[in-house]
Parts: structure tokens; sequence; C-alpha cells
């Protein structure tokens, strides 16, 4: 298992280096260069190349890109071109939220999907199933930015249940399990669009595994040994049927985070979507690339703990 | 290909799973089976009116999308409520709302359409140069889907729409170029069953050109799951354009794209106040894209009359 994982790492290494390539090749692209969003106009020819030399940005470009790269691994993600903070400490205070929004939404969608897919698999063609396989349509097929819309007409602005947009309440000064609660309510309706979405996709992975996993021998042995049905479903079709489904949770890490981008905008949450928003707007590059170098990470690593889970589930699959 | 000469079947039970070795051609058992996809052929007679309509905007739109609407006491109607004159209503700068919905059906569903489209050829060809050739390529151009599609698409088309001017030209190569790697592996992998049939290697022995065997041989082939794809990029490519176009990075105003006209929604003044703005773009995005995945599927399960899928 290890030498796979080590393996695994020194690939995703490399992409990620492809990865940061490629971002540097676009802030290359793109129009003008640091020093002219900072620089006063008027300032001489001269005086520009000096300051260009001191800067390093009259190197060759492969020099420049190793410098930068050098930067970045010792954790230097340069300064915003909007405000002149660091990258990291911007990224940083964003990170938390993101993480709270998609692993709510990532734990939920699971179970969700896993119940509903096994349910429906094992009463195929019934009102139940086709009920929810047309769900799962409706999920697939609605704009993230529509669903969340709808939700906040329906439960924010007509019933008011839950807030319309933010992390927590502003100016209320909840204390314990009543700041807890406030931002769990908070939480509910962006989390409700990012699941619809995710589950549905997941939903019918689910259903068509287990329905298979139901046609295999050892089922019907087990039937045979008179194993209660909610046992064979569950220990021995769902069980079986979850191997391609650990695959497609590890793609679905994403479709996410992209679904993270519109939902954070909506929702006013202060996320790295929103911030990756904002910054396009002002055209804060770097910001804009350390977002996408984070991102990038965040999906190795989950494809790479899809993989490990795999091994996990299925004790037949030995890497090595 | 041999078809077991067994006698045409009754009419098949309305749920079962859909016969296949009948004694008929293969173009026929597939219309068979689309057709009795019933909500697939339902879905396919929306898309048509939607098509119809928006190809025909110019001509079916009661107003002119970018001009002021005047209501019929000759006053300018500005966030009029739907009525008679204005079908859906009119928006903030007094613009009528079903004359923007014709005409950002246009724009969204031709966006969808072109950026499938070459997100469908760049995969098609990269997948038969990578399995044909195998070795080196292969992995070069594997490695480098692998990397593409880590990148979270939306977040790449969103630094990407940061230095390049948002246009609609822009937002199909943007989709476009970002979205071939499932078409890509589709592709690859039936190369890589298909160079190992006879009639190939037959072609391989004739000293056939390597164009040529692609072109005729390993194509024509693989294209019943590559339209299952494509259809199914049309439905993604529509709605990577409203969620770019609803950020306001994709297609700018005035041009009406769907998904620009829910953008004015984030307000909550319109969003709780004036639905008539925000319910039918992001209706019309949902109803088209809903039909297109049907669509999809139905083409699935007629190509492939042997699978084991639910039906609706």
């Amino acid at each position: 298992m290890l030498p796979y994982v080590v393996h695994r790492l020194a690939q995703g290494a490399v992409i990620l280096l492809l990865v940061s390539f490629v971002g540097f090749a676009i802030t290359l692209a793109a129009p003008g260069n640091a020093m002219q969003t900072f620089i006063d106009p008027g300032i001489s020819v001269e005086d520009l190349r000096a300051a260009e030399a001191r800067l390093g940005l009259d190197q060759p470009v492969p020099v420049q890109y190793l410098r930068w790269l050098g930067q970045v691994a010792t954790g230097n993600l340069g300064w915003s071109s909007r405000t002149g903070a660091p990258v990291a400490d911007l990224i940083g205070a964003r990170v938390r939220p993101t993480l709270t929004l998609m692993g709510t939404a990532f734990v939920l969608t699971l179970a969700l999907a896993l119940w509903l897919g096994t349910i429906t698999a094992a009463r195929p063609y019934t009102w139940l199933d086709y009920g929810v396989t047309g769900a799962a349509f409706a999920g697939i097929s609605v704009p993230s930015f529509f669903s969340g819309m709808v939700l906040i007409y329906v439960f924010a602005l007509q019933l008011g249940w839950f807030p319309t947009s933010g992390l927590e309440s502003y100016a209320a000064d909840y204390e314990g399990w009543a700041r807890w609660l406030d931002r769990a309510r908070h939480l509910v309706l962006p989390v409700s669009v990012l699941v619809l979405t995710g589950a549905a996709e997941l939903v019918r992975h689910v259903r068509g595994a287990v329905v298979e996993a139901l046609q295999e021998d050892y089922v019907r042995t087990a039937r045979g040994k008179g194993a209660p049905p909610g046992r064979v479903l569950r220990h021995h079709a769902l069980r079986n049927g979850l191997l391609p489904v650990v695959t497609l949770v590890g793609l679905a890490l994403p479709r996410l985070l992209a679904g993270s981008v519109v939902v954070e905008v909506i929702f006013a949450w202060p996320g790295m979507g929103r911030l990756l928003v904002e910054s396009v707007f002002a055209r804060d590059v770097p910001v804009a690339m350390a977002i996408n170098l984070v991102a990038a990470s965040l999906v190795l690593l989950g494809s790479l703990l899809a993989d490990v889970a795999y091994a996990v589930v299925d004790p037949r699959v030995r890497y090595g | 290909m041999t078809v077991p000469a067994t006698p045409p079947a009754a009419p098949p039970a309305p749920l079962g799973p859909p016969g296949c070795g009948r004694a008929e051609g293969p173009a026929r058992r597939t219309w068979r089976a689309f057709r009795r996809h019933r909500l697939a052929l339902v879905s396919a007679a929306v898309l048509l009116v939607a098509g119809v309509a928006a190809v025909a905007a110019p001509w079916i739109a009661p107003h002119d999308p970018y001009d002021l609407a005047i209501g019929a006491n000759g006053e300018i109607a500005f966030a009029a409520p739907p009525n008679g004159t204005f079908p859906l209503g009119t928006d903030a700068i007094g613009r009528d709302v079903l004359s923007r919905l014709l005409y950002g059906g246009r724009v969204s569903l031709s966006i969808g359409l072109v950026a499938a489209l070459v997100a469908i050829t760049v995969g098609s060809v990269l997948g038969l140069v990578a399995g044909w050739f195998g070795g080196w390529t292969d992995r070069v151009v594997s490695r480098f889907a692998d990397a593409v599609a880590t990148f979270p698409a939306l977040f790449l088309i969103l630094t990407i729409s940061s230095f390049v001017a948002p246009s609609v030209v822009s937002v199909i190569a943007i989709i476009g170029f970002l979205s071939w790697m499932p078409a890509f592996r589709l592709m690859r992998a039936e190369v890589l069953k298909l160079r190992t049939t006879v009639y190939v290697e037959a072609a391989r022995a004739l000293g056939g050109p390597h164009v040529r065997i692609m072109a005729v041989h390993l194509l024509p082939n693989a294209i019943p799951p590559i339209v299952v794809q494509a259809t199914l990029g049309v439905a993604e490519a529509i709605l990577t354009e409203s969620a770019l176009s609803f950020l306001g990075l994709g297609v700018q105003p005035p041009v009406a794209s769907w998904g620009n006209m829910l953008a004015d929604a984030r307000s909550i003044t319109v969003l709780s106040s004036q639905p008539w703005l925000w319910i039918p773009p992001g209706a019309a995005i949902f109803v088209t894209v809903l039909c297109i995945n049907f669509l999809g599927d139905g083409l699935r399960d007629a190509i492939n009359p042997r699978a084991t899928r639910q039906r609706l």
C-alpha cells in the first residue's frame, strides 16, 4: 500500500507541476505585468527598466518560472495585485468556509445517494423508483444558481425559515451553542443546493451498481441460506455495489468545487470560490492562479483518497 | 454483422428490456428502441419547438429585445409585471422579457451546440490518435487529459476569462477546449477495442495509410457512443455558459443569454418582488437541459439494446 501511495503522490506532484506551468504561462500571456499595475505612469523608461531588473522581470521566462516555483514551494504565493496583501493570507482566510461548505455537502450527498440508490434498487420499476430517477434527472439539469434562487425565494424570503446569505448573523454576538446554531442555519440552504446536484449525479450510479450486484450468485446464495432481505441488500449487494461508486466519488470532487463557486456567490459565502470571482473581476492574477493551484491540489488529494478507499473496501485490490 | 434469424417478435412489453436479435437492420432496431423511450420522444419534440422558436426569434418576438418597450398607454413600461402587451413583463430598464428570452435562446442554444461540437471534435481526434498509435503518443496525450481534468473546469474557465475579453466566440472556445476529456476517453477506449478486430487488422495488413484506417474503419464504428456523449455535452455546455454568464463573465449585456438574464436577479429586490424576471430564463435553461439529458438517455438505450437500464 505504502509504495502505491508514494507513487501516486509523485504522480500528483508531476501533475501539479504541469498545472503550475500552465498557470504561469497564462500569467505571462495576460496583458501588462505587475509593474504596470503599481507604477506611477509618469516614470521614465530608464527607471522602469531598472525597477523591472530589480524584480527580475527582465530575466528569461524559464528563469522567471523557476524563481516563482521556488517561492511557491516555500509557501510564498506572491502578493495580490489588487490590495498588495500576501496571497497566502487572503486564501488562508477563505479556505475554512469553503471546506465547511464542501465537507458538509459531501457527507450529506454521499448519505442521500447511497440511501436512495439502495432503496430504489431494491424496488425497481415501482413509483418510488420512477420518482427518484425523475428527480435525479431534474437535479442534474437544473443550474445551481437557479435552484439556489428558488430556495432563497421560498425558504428565506417567503417562509423566513433560513437566512438568505452569509456565514453567520452580523452584529448578533452569539456565544457558544447559539453561535453554532446560527452558523448551521446559514449553512442549510447553500448545502442543499450542492447536495441536490451532487446526489442527483451519484444516485443513478449507486442504483445501477446495486441492481447489478443483486443479480450475482452470492446474493442468491445468501437468500437461499435464509438471510433477511434487508441484510442481503445492505450487507451483500450494497457493499459490493460500492466499488464502482468509490471511483465516482473521487471524480465528483472537481464538480463539487466548481459548484461551490456559484453557490458561494449567490449566498455571499466568504469562501475561495467567491474570492476567485472577485479576483477575476479585479484582474488580480496572482490570487486567481493561487486559487487554481489550491483547487488542483484538493482535487488530486481527493482522487488519491478515493483510490486508497478503493483498496480498503475491496480487499482483493493490492497495489504494489 | 450476423443477425440471428428469429421471427419478428410480438409488440414488446412496455417495461421489459429492449429485445435484441430481431430480424431487422441495426438502424431500424435503433429507431424502434428509441421510439419506445417515450420521454425521449417528448423531449425531442420540446427541443424542436425550442429550436424553431430560437431560429425564428426575429419574426415571432413581439418586441425589440434591446429597445425600450412602449406599453398600451403609450408610456415606457419599466419593470412591469406580465400583462396583455408584455406576456412576461418588462425588465428594470424597460425591455420586453419574452423577446429577450427568445433572443437569449438563440445565443444559449447556439453556444451549447457549437461548444459541444468543438469539444467532441477535439476529443475524438485526440482519442483516435492516442488509441491508434498507442505507446508514447498515448501516454503523453492521456496524461495531458488527466492534467486538464484535474482542474475544476469552472475555475480555469473563470481565470482565463479574466484576460480574454468575454464574447460569444471566447465563451465557445473556452468551454469547447476545456471539456473534450470525456469524448477523448470514450474514443480512445473504442479505438483500443476496435484495433483488435479482424477487419481493422485486415486493413492494416493491406497497408492502408493510418489516416484512412482511422477515418474509414475506426471513426464510423465509434460514432454511436460519441453521439450520446455529444448530446450530454450540449447539456453540460449550456449549463456552463449559463453559469459563466450569470457570474458576469460570459455573454455580455446588452446581448441576452439565459444565464445573464438571471444575473439581474442577484439583487434581493428583483428576487423577491419581480419573479417574472428570473423564473422564465431559469425555467428555460432547466427544461432545455432536462430534455437534452432525456434525449441522450433515450439514445444511449437505443444504441445499446443489451444494457439493463431503467426507463421512465
